[in-house]
């Protein structure tokens, strides 16, 4: 499988990543390399093979539902960039 | 074509905040209304090298509802990461289930009106219901040009519950949601406010001509916070894409807000590559596992679910099932009435019914009152019901007396109907020489009446029945009023 141009800037874009045009051969070059590792792996025969979602065959521990946490907004707020009634202030959002 | 041409089809998706103390995967408390970021920890806006922690109380909510609802408890689920950027997502991915939900299936039954009077029985097949994290809130109000961002709401336990697409009209999707929003309050996993967002609804709706097989091209209405505007919203956008298809136009997928002061759905600006969400299993969680031992102690802990006391109120009481349906739309409802039932007895059940679903809901609901602040307790509605039941009042005098004890006139004691069917003199007339007076009093004051009866008019009857209340104070025994009047007259 290999990755058109239009597919490497989808893919920068999903990823808030600012490509110039003439980094998009190297980058095509380089997402292709990956895939070509895949492609290797792809080979090997997994028939009766369960996926696994972790590489550790182990089960998530789970916490008590209890509040241990306590405000650290002004901490948390110091290194922020801007902030304003309590609030984090980003960029508008348009929706 | 007309509307009875078109196919409706509608599913629904609803995101129950659950009732934890903290969030899903952090130590942070959930509480509703606190000052903006105090309940905004580390984990909560994605500080580096945090890690997220399952809560166990949200699992257990979860297991709670798939029991609730006949589903699969999935032994293995797993948590994926949901791909998109949005300010109030700080880590750039939302936590949730994709291919492995925590539970499978199930089905919710309803009882949906039909617009007649009646209503008819229904069951809805549900697909799943995941656990995942909420996100904060953006506040777009101006500081400066710029969104002022708030993280208190951020990992607040979901349950996404998903239904399959069977409900055919609005009617249906909303008594869905009101079955459901009824389910999560009796078990406890979720406070149902939807003011407070406890409780939202997307609903996918698209059409189709009567007899084709494929779906149409749906659209979602998103966050639709009341059931009335759920209702509005789904027979807006149904009559908004049959006229569409009809003017030769084709339905585009789309997500669509409903404004509630125009009462129209618009198509919200699609956000580019919104739903490229490149979900994949998040590796900083292990895979959930519930044991058998686990789904068992929580099944002994639930308690007795509405179907099931609906079906003992028909079996045992004799109640229609639009009764025991309306009677277990909530703990609370249904508690009252089974303390009704317990005081004033089996026999009167029906009655009980009759007057928890009729005088006390509309009462209620008029002075905006929740059953648990009725005025009228249980055990005095019951007085009442038993004094109607041993022919000590009538009827219409049992309005009277239930206005009185709802006002109070005869204090909070259970003997209250009691009290004030004495003090205020009420007590039905049943003495028969007391009867036969009123009447010879009431035959000598309206000949007219009499001569009209006897030229054959039934109606004159009925006046004369009316008069003779009317002379009693509404005391005399209508039965016993019919029997001797129709005597004298004979």
């Amino acid at each position: 499988m290999s990755l058109s141009l239009d597919e490497v800037r989808h893919i920068a874009k999903l990823a808030r990543l600012e490509l110039a045009e003439g980094d998009l051969d190297a980058t095509q070059a380089k997402l292709n390399g990956i895939f070509g590792l895949i492609e290797e792996m792809q080979a090997v025969n997994t028939d009766g093979v369960e996926p696994m979602s972790h590489p550790q065959e182990l089960a998530q521990r789970l916490r008590e539902d209890k509040v241990i946490e306590t405000d650290r907004r002004a901490a948390y707020q110091a290194i922020a960039p801007q902030t304003e009634a309590g609030l984090y202030l980003v960029p508008q959002v348009i929706e | 074509m007309s509307r009875t041409d078109w196919e409706v089809v509608i599913g629904l998706e609803v995101h129950t905040q659950l009732s934890t103390q903290s969030k899903i995967f952090s130590g942070a408390s959930i509480a509703f209304g606190a000052e903006p970021n105090v309940q905004a920890c580390a984990v909560d806006i994605a500080l580096p090298g945090v890690l997220p922690v399952l809560n166990k109380g949200a699992v257990e909510r979860a297991i709670r509802f798939g029991l609730a609802v006949g589903a699969t408890i999935a032994p293995k689920s797993v948590f994926a990461r949901k791909n998109y950027f949005y300010p109030d997502l700080p880590k750039g991915y939302q936590i949730s289930q994709y291919e492995l939900p925590v539970v499978v299936g199930g089905q919710i039954h309803l009882l949906v009106p039909d617009g007649k009077g009646g209503a008819y029985e229904k069951v809805v097949n549900l697909t799943r219901a995941h656990l995942e994290e909420d996100a904060g809130k953006s506040l777009h109000e101006d500081f400066h040009g710029m969104t002022g961002i708030d993280l208190n709401r951020a990992g607040t336990p979901l349950l996404e519950i998903v239904s399959e697409p069977e409900m055919s009209s609005s009617a249906e999707a909303v008594a869905y949601a009101k079955a459901l929003h009824g389910i999560v309050r009796w078990i406890d996993i979720c406070d149902g406010n939807m003011q407070e967002g406890s409780f939202r609804c997307d609903a996918n709706v698209s059409v189709r001509p009567r007899g084709q097989k494929e779906f149409g091209t749906r659209r979602e209405i998103k966050n639709l916070n009341s059931f009335r505007f759920m209702q509005q919203a789904i027979d807006y956008e149904i009559q908004w894409q049959i006229d569409l298809i009809e003017d030769g136009g084709k339905v585009q997928q789309a997500t669509v807000l409903f404004d509630s002061d125009t009462g129209e759905t618009r198509a919200m600006r699609s956000k580019e590559d919104a739903h490229d969400y490149r979900y994949f299993p998040d590796p900083d969680l292990l895979p959930l596992i519930i044991d058998s031992a686990w789904i068992e102690r929580v099944k002994g802990e639930l308690p007795e679910l509405p179907a099931a006391l609906s079906a003992r109120f028909q079996n045992d009481f004799g109640l229609s099932i639009y009764d025991a349906t309306a009677l277990t739309a909530s703990r609370e409802v249904s508690q009252f009435y089974l303390d009704t039932v317990a005081a004033a007895g089996t026999a009167s059940a029906k009655t009980c019914a009759n007057w928890v679903m009729g005088e006390v809901a509309a009462r209620l609901n008029k002075a905006e009152l929740d059953i648990t602040a009725s005025p009228v307790s249980a055990l005095q509605l019951a007085g009442l019901v038993q004094r109607i039941a041993d022919n000590t009042i009538s009827n219409a005098i049992a309005k009277k007396v239930f206005d009185a004890l709802w006002n109070k006139e005869g204090g909070d004691d259970a003997n209250a109907a009691d009290t004030i069917i004495e003090t205020q003199g009420l007590k039905q007339v049943t003495d028969s020489g007391a009867i036969e007076a009123i009447i010879d009093e009431v035959l000598a004051a309206n000949q007219k009446s009499v001569e009209e009866f006897r030229a054959g008019k039934e109606k004159a009857f009925n006046a004369l029945v009316g008069q003779c209340m009317k002379a009693s104070k509404g005391k005399a025994n209508p039965a016993q009023v019919n029997e001797i009047l129709k005597k004298k007259l004979g």
